[in-house]
């Protein structure tokens, strides 16, 4: 055998086991999205959204109240994130290099890294033991919590790619160091910010340890962000668990429109941004 | 490259000192520049006239950007630097504590090597300086401004119809005479200009040119420049810069035609840089 055959061989081998490896990585993803759309479908209908659940036994009922519930939470979480999360991520950025910035995005970055269900039992004792009370807010707490680390590194990293030229000019026009960054350098960097807000809200409406023990459950339809709430996460937690196949056929279908929820998340974050940058030639 | 044919007599040059000083527009006295511990510019002495052309020449690291940047104090936002001497524009000294850093870039305008346009629209480029320093006081005048501004840069009716379209639609020329008109719009006195047209094209090239010969009657106009055609084309007055000194600084013609030093002659001539 001479060596361009040899060679050919090798490249064939190594070309095959990078097309493995990529079936591997997509065969999960495949039967999750296969199972949930073929099982979800079936319970799936206009009751399901509309309709609070019944009590076992009763056929159809929906989830209602874990629709209005999870976007409720996840409205808190980023009425809380964003502007922690934006605004560290300008100090990050301008103040790079500074001890503090440092520390700033170590901790950052350490807190991305903490367990979710460690970050729902931080929120249980300092928002749920001092009331007494499962909250809303203690849900949309830790799901905020959650949120501002990624938040706050993306703000950082898509800030520090806006070329240095853009201030320099701004501040040759007489702009302050504050009005360079928020009328010409954040500007420039928000269809990417835009971009990692959506998907990190895509990415906290799955969680569903950080709600047990701070949103909790709630039988009942409720929008009282001091009481427990009900969410998707949890609601598909505990009919999956449940004996009654009424409930497990709902769990399916909670699963396909959270996993929708999600998809439709990603694409819009695509979307919007691709629009913005357009728009800016 | 063509040098330029001696053709001054000796008795035309006898004063043997810098361009004659009415009352200059920038004096500068003795400035020296620190990067960290590395002295980039040594003692500078010069003094610049208002409603004419300076073109600052030399070869690439020799200091003449770092130069025209603490003019306007734009090297303030680099960090470890440091600055020793006096730069006075119109008698009063840029450095002393009591100036205000941001009045101080409304009155000495500049415009960059590479075209920096913001991602907004050509209209709001123009206004940018404008809306900050809060200088009209009607939508009506804003416009009026703007308009006013990209005239002057000669965009005007390339633009016209495309305001509220954004900026980097523009070509590279198109976008260096938009940071020209947005400079222009908060009406400084003085305008630095940062080798403007390095990045284009001799068309684009020339129409900078022309846009710098026709500002100077309104506006004194300082440019630093790699290219020394352009220096010789576009300006009054040269420096050469060497090594983070002032070599020689005189009528343009004389800097190129019969300089004082060798050090300068060898460099208009192209025996180095």
């Amino acid at each position: 055998m001479n060596r361009a055959t040899w060679r050919r061989l090798i490249s064939y081998l190594f070309v095959a086991a990078c097309g493995l490896s990529v079936l591997i990585a997509l065969v999960p993803l495949v039967m999750i999205l296969f199972f949930v759309i073929s099982q979800g479908v079936q319970a799936l209908n206009v009751e399901f959204f509309t309709a609070m659940p019944k009590p076992v036994g009763e056929p159809g009922g929906g989830m209602l109240n874990a629709f209005v519930g999870t976007l409720m939470l996840i409205g808190l979480a980023a009425a809380l994130a964003i502007p922690v999360g934006v605004i560290s991520g300008i100090y990050m950025s301008e103040y790079a290099g500074t001890r503090l910035a440092t520390m700033v995005r170590f901790a950052a970055d350490t807190l991305n890294g903490v367990p979710s269900i460690v970050i729902g039992i931080f929120a249980y004792g300092i928002a749920v033991l001092p009331f007494r009370q499962f909250s809303a807010l203690a849900g949309g707490l830790a799901l905020g919590v959650m949120m501002i680390p990624i938040i706050a590194r993306t703000t950082e990293e898509l800030l520090l790619l806006v070329p240095g030229s853009l201030r320099e000019g701004a501040l040759a026009l007489g702009a302050t160091r504050a009005r360079a960054v928020f009328s010409v350098i954040l500007p420039a960097a928000i269809p990417g910010i835009i971009t990692g807000i959506v998907l990190a809200l895509a990415r906290i409406a799955g969680e569903t340890a950080p709600l047990l023990f701070t949103s909790f459950n709630n039988q009942f339809f409720s929008t009282d962000v001091r009481q427990p709430m009900a969410s998707m996460t949890v609601q598909i937690f505990n009919y999956a668990t449940s004996a009654y196949d009424d409930w497990i056929r709902q769990a399916w279908a909670g699963a396909l429109v959270l996993v929708t929820f999600v998809l439709i998340c990603s694409l819009l974050a695509r979307v919007v941004t691709a629009r913005l940058q357009r728009l800016r030639g | 490259m063509p040098v330029p044919t001696p053709s001054v007599t000796l008795h035309e040059r006898a004063s043997d000192s810098p361009p004659a000083v009415k009352t200059p527009k920038i004096d500068v006295q003795s400035l020296s520049f620190y990067y960290g511990i590395k002295r980039a510019l040594e003692e500078i002495s010069l003094q610049i006239q208002p409603n004419l052309v300076t073109a600052f020449i030399g070869p690439s690291g020799c200091g003449k950007s770092t130069f025209l940047r603490t003019l306007n104090r734009m090297n303030d936002v680099l960090p470890a630097t440091r600055v020793e001497g006096k730069v006075l524009i119109d008698g009063q000294d840029v450095y002393a504590p009591s100036v205000d850093v941001v009045q101080l870039r409304r009155r000495v305008g500049m415009v960059f090597q590479k075209s920096n346009p913001f991602p907004k629209t050509i209209f709001e480029n123009v206004a940018y300086g404008l809306r900050i320093n809060r200088m009209t006081s009607s939508r009506a005048e804003l416009a009026g401004r703007v308009e006013e501004s990209l005239k002057q840069a000669a965009l005007w009716n390339e633009v016209k119809d495309r305001l509220h379209e954004s900026a980097l639609a523009l070509s590279g020329g198109q976008q260096q005479r938009l940071c020209i008109a947005r400079a222009l719009a908060i009406q400084p006195d003085v305008l630095l200009m940062d080798e403007p047209a390095s990045a284009l094209d001799p068309i684009a090239t020339q129409r900078i040119e022309e846009l710098v010969y026709s500002l100077k009657t309104s506006y004194t106009i300082v440019i630093v420049t790699h290219n020394m055609q352009q220096a010789a084309r576009v300006s009054d007055h040269t420096a050469f810069f060497w090594l983070g000194k002032l070599v020689e600084y005189d009528r343009t013609d004389r800097i190129f035609t019969a300089p004082r030093e060798k050090l300068t002659e060898d460099y208009v001539t192209g025996r180095f840089g």
